[in-house]
């Protein structure tokens, strides 16, 4: 049972330090907004110099005057944006937004508890995430600069510290505490998920009967427990590396600027292993959410139930489950032993399977439909398209032999940026849209919200497709610029591109005017404005402290049923005592 | 009504401690597997010799575990003592961390620190790693002291959960001390 | 809004796939032995993702289409045999479509970094440094002299460390910044790196491998063409990143031989 606090009082225990879920997941929304804003921005200067590499930023140079001097972004400046813009996405905004921000906010109040399990944890998850985007964020204003190795860090580049040039000093070592302390608020999270649903279901409420979001949350949390428990020893060890005089990834006889570097014995693949044992189950974390929002979100737009609900979960279990066996696809061409290439394309390839069912039954359910195309049902739709692309992208670097071509170059960044940064995101989109409401007890402006749609669906399109063509004319990624003779010709596609995501960050001002706007003049919510089942429709927008003004609900039905002749309408909500219509 | 379910379901400090299990089961098979690649990878590992009194730190943590479970009988069936064994388990868990430093402190009169060489850089970070959960673990027995001494019903759910927990530390203690015997 | 969004998504997806069929971009035409299995599996995933890209995309767009008929009175439907057929699609026919890859693919694969060199194979070595890539022959006694960290010093072009002065093995091998070799004929590299990692990539020879600082790792393959191609690194080395290359140059024996000869005269 968790620790039951009344309705706290006084501004910083009900805004600041607050334990009530409703709050942190806002909080962690909060952050996440912050995070998006600040690696977007980031983006538009890598994207800027990719089209027009001898062009100032104006006013870039009064920023950064050592990464930009007079505006014009240096090599290693570029590099750090890029380590910079990975790093606070694929943490702070995909891991943080679908999962600890929608799932905190949501998931107790769909099982029909009043609370997280362990709301003390809860606080302390979300500050010492916040503790975590800071000290990342420090590392733009150290001496030396932020790291410049990439989200992904690989050792010796990261290990040995200032020797190996510009941002690889304090930066670096900031960087490997950030991920730490963040492993550790995310491990505190996903005690608080599991324990929610597997302990705090209200009366009525099986397993069965969970919403589909929920299983995805939950499993999305397991995990998470897993492979954020790989990645923080893997940081320590790092740090140790870097500041402890300790070899764990860096072998002898290493010359950097003209210094033999005074370590021994290290391995830079053992950093690869350890880093992708978790970096691959972590681009799961960033998608299951989604996966489980658009099945939450797709019934209650086309009136109509999941099809295969049971089969949907067995997806997310299976992939949750493959998801540890296919790290080494990351490493194909590292120098590990190659008969493990094949081993591990096995996996890969098999997991496109329970990929392919979920999107199939996404599609199957649109079959018959009849549809209310409100914006989070077109994010939703979004979604799909945008999955569908970015998953069969994915066909052709699971294939080690196909890979040995399209390794490193554009492709593998087209792909990525379908999944995670326009699919994930677009998952965000669809829950900001669906559950606003819920949250602010307002409505958000539709016409907005097509607008942001329709902009941002074309100019993802725009932005990312290109770069599977980039990619298959080999075009190397990670290049801060393309001088010499070397994919020259492809600077025209580069532009392009660099346009289409200026564009697209434009329209994203619409979202943020919408949210704004919405927050203080939107028309007031009522309980269930979208005719949906799930139990956050059964009180008040927004709910009240303890979620259900006292009387915790009993739940009848599962979340699936819609299309059918309920007392309000064309569904029936789980807390409905009505009884189910005969089949 | 939320008692009635607490009856029937499991407690959720239990799940809690069952899933920060798992979790801390897989950062020291992270660190297993980086050491078992480490040692296999390069010529430079040469064997530790582990401080006598590590074997001394492992008696009082397995005493400490018996403190406990003897503190939970007493608890559960509202017999006298209870408080009084559970500050023993405490006196024992600070005594055995107050050996873990003695026993760094041994290894660094011998001239080996962490960056000595890869063995003992992985003795200290798995001694350390398990010192810092046990401490957590200090932290979890002293508020449920102070929660058997306020309370007139014991906190029976909670005291089981730090039970399993300060009993895990205990085995991962004992897996500890067989990989750096035979391994390190 | 639907009729809207389903004629976005068609439209999307037919300009993508024309333009992935006309081969706008395209892989530069191959000049290996083993490429031509990798050029295969390319075309043939390029050609299912295709077919499976259009027929989800159409789908959707068909179905949201439908799906904003807003006549009153219409009735949902549920997908004909529900979930199973669906299932078992995705079951049979991705199933299949991975064990053929995964079986041709292998042996192309295997071809590439499991088969051992030709025993003949002209061995160089090769050595990534921040930024660039340097080639040593063994020289006229087939053998390649020891490698001293502590020797290194680019300023007077003692790139790999090498120690003449002791070690005779070391006085007649020649290093070069181009990796030139005769067309073909078997070539086995080894590669090792000065400091960080990095990566050998030439598109045109459909080969890519990472050097890993501590490791040697053996990489082989036959060019078919002559030609000057660019050698590219792709794992992120340091700011220099973007501009660590160097060419491979591919000759005719004859031309090789005259090459070789005056290399080693000048080394």
């Amino acid at each position: 049972m968790p620790d039951t606090h009344g309705a706290p009082q006084g501004f910083l225990r009900q805004y600041v330090f607050s334990l009530d879920h409703k709050v942190i997941g806002k909080q962690y929304l909060g952050l996440a907004l912050v995070a998006v804003c600040t690696g977007m921005v980031l983006s538009w200067l890598m994207r800027w110099h990719l089209g027009w590499p001898s062009a100032a930023v104006p006013g870039l140079g009064a920023v950064s005057p050592t990464g930009a001097p007079s505006g014009m972004i240096t090599p290693e400046y570029y590099l750090s944006l890029m380590t910079m813009h990975g790093t606070i996405m694929v943490f702070f905004v995909l891991t943080t937004a679908p999962f600890a921000g929608f799932g905190n906010f949501l998931l107790p109040i769909h099982v029909g508890a009043e609370d997280m399990a362990f709301p003390r944890f809860n606080m302390m998850s979300f500050w010492v995430t916040f503790l975590a985007f800071a000290v990342l964020v420090s590392a733009f204003f150290v001496h030396d600069g932020p790291p410049i190795s990439g989200w992904t860090a690989y050792a010796p580049l990261s290990a040995v510290g200032k020797d190996a040039g510009p941002g690889q000093g304090m930066g670096q070592t900031l960087w490997a505490v950030s991920i730490g302390l963040f492993c550790v608020g995310q491990l505190l999270g996903a005690l608080n998920f599991i324990a929610t649903t597997l302990d705090l279901r209200t009366k009525g409420m099986s397993l069965a009967r969970l919403p589909y979001a929920t299983w995805a949350w939950f499993i999305t949390s397991v995990i998470g427990l897993i492979a954020f428990s790989v990645l923080l020893p893997a940081c320590i060890l790092l740090i140790l590396d870097r500041v402890a005089g300790t070899s764990f990834f860096v072998p002898a006889g290493l010359v950097i600027s003209d210094r033999l570097q005074p370590h021994a014995g290290g391995s830079p693949l053992l950093w690869q292993h350890l880093f992708w044992f978790f970096g691959h189950p972590e681009v799961y974390i960033a998608i299951l959410p989604g996966f489980g929002i658009v099945s939450h979100i797709l019934p209650a737009v086309a009136r109509k139930p999941l099809l295969g609900p049971k089969v949907f979960i067995a997806c997310l279990v299976t992939i949750g489950f493959l998801s540890y066996t296919v790290w080494g696809h990351h490493m194909f061409l590292s120098g590990m032993n190659p008969f493990s290439a094949t081993l591990f394309s096995v996996p890969t390839l098999i997991i496109t399977i329970p990929a392919t069912v979920a999107t199939l039954l996404w599609i199957g359910t649109l079959y018959g439909s009849k549809l209310r195309f409100n914006t989070a049902a077109l994010f939703c739709l979004g979604f799909i398209s945008v999955f569908v692309s970015g998953g069969l992208s994915g066909f052709f670097l699971a294939q080690p032999s196909v890979d040995v071509y399209l390794h490193g170059t554009y492709f593998v960044v087209g792909h990525f940026h379908f999944v995670m940064g326009v699919a994930a995101m677009f998952g965000i989109f669809a829950a900001t849209y669906f559950w606003f409401p819920k949250m602010f007890g307002r409505m958000m402006n539709e016409t907005l919200g097509k607008w942001h749609f329709i902009l941002t669906f074309i100019g993802v399109y725009c932005v990312f497709m290109p770069m599977h063509f980039l990619g298959l004319a080999g075009d190397v990624r990670r290049y801060s610029a393309f001088t010499d003779d070397y994919m020259k010709g492809s600077l025209p596609l580069h532009r392009f591109i660099t346009v289409a995501a200026l564009f697209t960050g434009a329209a994203q001002l619409l979202f943020l005017y919408n949210l704004v706007r919405s927050r203080f003049r939107g028309p007031l919510a009522p309980a269930n404005p979208w005719d949906a089942t799930s139990l956050e429709w059964s009180t008040a927008s927004p709910p009240p402290h303890d979620n259900f003004g006292g009387q915790p609900p009993t739940v009848f039905h599962g979340p699936n049923e819609y299309g059918v002749a309920g007392r309000s309408g064309d569904y029936i909500m789980q807390a409905s005592p009505e009884p189910e219509p005969a089949a | 009504m939320p008692s009635e379910r607490a009856r029937t379901s499991p407690v959720p400090a239990q799940t809690g401690v069952v899933a920060g299990i798992a979790a801390i089961t897989m950062t020291f098979a992270a660190f297993t597997s980086a050491m078992v690649m480490r040692k296999g990878g390069a010529s430079d590992w040469a064997p530790l010799h582990l401080p006598p009194l590590l074997f001394a730190n492992t008696a009082v943590l397995v005493a400490s575990s018996g403190a406990l479970e003897v503190a939970r009988r007493r608890l559960r069936r509202d017999a006298p003592g209870g408080s009084m064994w559970l500050s023993a388990t405490l006196v024992l868990g600070v005594l055995f961390i107050a050996g873990q430093l003695a026993a760094w402190r041994d290894l660094a009169a011998q001239g080996v620190f962490l960056a000595t060489g890869p063995s003992s850089a992985f003795f200290y970070v798995l001694t350390a790693t398990h010192a810092a959960h046990v401490l957590g673990g200090l932290a979890a027995l002293a508020y449920l002291r102070y929660r058997v001494r306020r309370a007139t019903i014991a906190p029976l759910g909670t005291l089981g959960a730090v039970a399993t927990y300060w009993h895990f530390m205990d085995g991962l203690w004992l897996y500890l001390l067989v990989i750096l015997t035979v391994f390190v | 809004m639907g009729k809207v969004f389903a004629v976005i998504v068609v439209a999307i997806a037919a300009v993508s796939t024309t333009i992935f069929a006309l081969h706008l971009w395209w892989p530069p035409p191959d000049i290996s032995v083993h490429g031509a299995g990798i050029d295969h599996e390319l075309g043939q995933t390029m050609i299912a993702t295709g077919v499976l890209f259009v027929a989800a995309q159409v789908a959707l767009a068909l179905f949201v289409w439908q799906g904003s008929d807003a006549r009153e009175g219409r009735t949902v439907k549920r997908f004909p045999g529900g979930a199973t057929p669906l299932v078992a699609f995705a079951v049979v026919l991705v199933g299949i479509e991975i064990l053929a890859l995964t079986f041709v693919g292998s042996k192309v694969w295997a071809n590439i970094y499991i088969a051992p060199p030709d025993s003949g194979a002209l061995h160089i070595d090769v050595q990534a440094e921040q930024f660039a890539f340097y080639f040593r022959h063994p020289g006229a006694d087939a053998r390649f002299g020891g490698l001293h960290p502590d020797l290194i010093d680019d300023g007077s072009g003692n790139f790999f460390g090498l120690d003449p002065a002791n070690d005779t093995t070391a006085r007649d091998d020649i290093v070069s910044s181009s990796l030139v070799i005769p067309v073909n004929r078997p070539i086995l590299l080894t590669l090792h790196a000065k400091d960080v990692g990095h990566s050998f990539y030439v598109p045109d020879l459909r080969l890519q491998q990472d050097f890993v600082p501590g490791l040697v790792i053996p990489l082989h393959f036959t060019a078919t063409r002559t030609g000057k191609y660019e050698i590219v690194c792709t794992q992120l080395c340091g700011l220099g990143h973007h501009t660590m290359r160097a060419f491979l140059e591919v000759m005719t024996p004859d031309q090789y031989d005259q090459w070789l000869k005056t290399q080693a005269a000048q080394q």
